[in-house]
């Protein structure tokens, strides 16, 4: 039996048969999208927004590591973090990376969405977050 | 409008000091403020507390200590600019002449190590998503990447910096560095290494504002301007999770920045002091760009052009910026404006710039706020 998982939010990111896609948001005014969905659109105030499904693929914009554990962070040290503009939708994200190491990246380099494990809860519950990672070579 | 004179101002020095509760420092730095403007409680009308972790009515706090008597006491949070917005609201008590006399202060006690910001949701925390010093790290790429400025230049800062903080008994590095030992200090975030990195700490600053001029020299405010950002970045101390790839708005801090050169009627080419925000030393070249001390992009050959330094003019940061005197957030702004009031009075010892005439002080943070404000004499 697979242990129970949680999403470490809910609606942040949609799983399909063609693996995960972030859930944003698209306004009805201006059309722009933002992540995540949110009540009003950030770039114009309109309310209303409907979820929409981007990526998974983006290009690197910046990166760096994060090796010094931040507050309220359970997940694997050292992680990558950085900026990515998604392929599908106009909209630079931030995010954590699937590379720690920043010497292995470079600008505009294809990164893929995925759904990871952070870690634990006390009661077993495994909990899922998201990265952009570098998909395998070959 | 009436003018906006800065009659007094006073410090509580900034580091860390377990034994003294975030009242008492901010009891030393106003008791400081009132003398130095040689006037007492009862004649201040209003009183502004900027502070961020300061928990419910820090100021009143303070001012229940000095038994002041039922006068209107507001606390401010803006994050990093929290001292400067409530500096800026009591210069509108003075020039709308609803006040004569308006105490401003700022008190901070930072929780140790990286900075937990109620900003961030919880499950941003949990994800990954909350590190504020990756975010400078990002920052600092894209100004290697897109302009001239080197990971030396980033060092030079902060060398340059602690060669002034040596100077400042009230700062809490007081120790020359060296460029080798900043670019071999621990890397905190690529490529930013600690040293490069000022740190959260304690302390207050207060400042008394009033209507009437002080006797000589008298230090006048002559602009506050208060911004926040505009939608579309995805850099920026708004510190979001997206933005548009299309979008380049203004920054806060040059918003602020044009509108206090406006209302004081002077630009870059006046200044003599420059206060600027450095929370890491790629901020302090973004800050210097921002305000127009060099062009969008030149930060780097002015850096290496020796701007700022002791000397030149403006001289930026002859207090030894945050990265020197830690950053107590809610009283930072207002240690600036206290560095910058006694540089104009001739008062600042081994650090003078001298024959100071204007003076800038400028903080960006969370929110964003930006905050700049121009004294002269």
């Amino acid at each position: 039996m697979t242990p129970p998982a949680r999403p470490v939010a809910p609606g942040l990111v949609v799983s399909g048969p063609d693996g995960p896609r972030l859930v944003v948001g698209r306004c009805p005014s201006c059309e722009r999208v933002h992540f995540p969905l949110a009540e009003g659109c950030p770039w114009c105030g309109t309310e209303g927004a409907s979820p929409a499904q981007a990526g998974p693929w983006a290009r690197l914009w910046l990166w760096t590591a994060v090796s010094v554990r931040p507050p309220g962070y359970r997940g694997p040290l050292p992680y990558g973090f950085g900026i990515v503009e998604l392929e599908d939708v106009p909209l630079r994200v931030v995010t954590r990376l699937g590379e720690a190491e920043p010497a292995r990246l470079h600008e505009g380099q294809q990164l893929r969405l995925v759904v990871d494990r952070l870690c634990t809860d006390d009661d077993g519950t495994a909990v899922e977050g998201w990265a952009f990672a570098p998909v395998a070579p070959g | 409008m009436r003018r906006v004179y800065v009659a007094g101002v006073g410090l509580h020095r900034f580091g860390r000091f377990p034994d003294r509760s975030l009242t008492a420092l901010g009891v030393t730095a106003t008791r400081a403020a009132l003398a130095d403007a040689g006037l007492g409680l009862e004649r201040v009308q209003a009183a502004f507390c900027g502070s961020v972790y300061g928990g419910v009515a820090a100021g009143h706090k303070v001012l229940t200590a000095l038994a002041s008597k039922g006068i209107p006491i507001v606390n401010v949070e803006a994050g990093c600019a929290s001292g400067g917005a409530a500096l800026a609201l009591a210069a509108e008590q003075i020039a709308s002449g609803r006040s004569d006399v308006a105490l401003v202060l700022g008190i901070e006690k930072m929780p140790r190590g990286m900075i937990r910001s109620s900003f961030f949701e919880p499950w941003r925390e949990e994800a990954g998503l909350a590190a504020t010093p990756a975010y400078f790290a990002l920052r600092a790429q894209r100004l290697m990447r897109d302009s001239d400025v080197r990971i030396e230049d980033l060092a030079a800062v902060s060398v340059r910096a602690h060669a002034h903080g040596v100077h400042n008994p009230w700062a809490m590095y007081r120790k020359p560095l060296t460029v080798e030992a900043v670019l071999t200090s621990a890397i905190v975030c690529p490529p930013l290494r600690l040293l490069m990195l000022c740190s959260p700490n304690e302390g207050a600053a207060a400042v008394v504002v009033a209507a009437r001029a002080p006797s000589t020299p008298a230090v006048r405010l002559a602009a506050i301007q208060l911004r926040s950002h505009h939608p579309g970045a995805v850099l920026g101390e708004h510190t979001p999770l997206c933005g548009l790839p299309d979008q380049d708005p203004p920054p806060p801090t040059t918003l602020a920045a044009e509108a206090a050169f406006a209302e004081a009627g002077l630009g870059p080419a006046d200044l003599d002091v420059v206060e600027l925000q450095d929370t890491d030393t790629a901020r302090h070249v973004l800050s210097a760009e921002e305000v127009g001390l060099c062009r969008r992009g030149g930060g780097g050959p002015w850096v290496r052009a020796g701007g700022g330094t002791a000397g030149a003019r403006p001289t930026v940061n002859p207090s030894g910026g945050l990265l020197s005197k830690g950053e107590p957030l809610g009283a930072s702004a207002l240690g600036q404006v206290v560095e910058c009031t006694w540089q104009l009075r001739g008062a600042a010892g081994a650090r003078q710039v001298e024959g100071a005439r204007v003076a800038l002080a400028h903080t960006v943070g969370r929110g964003a706020n930006a905050c700049v404000a121009i004294l002269c004499t």
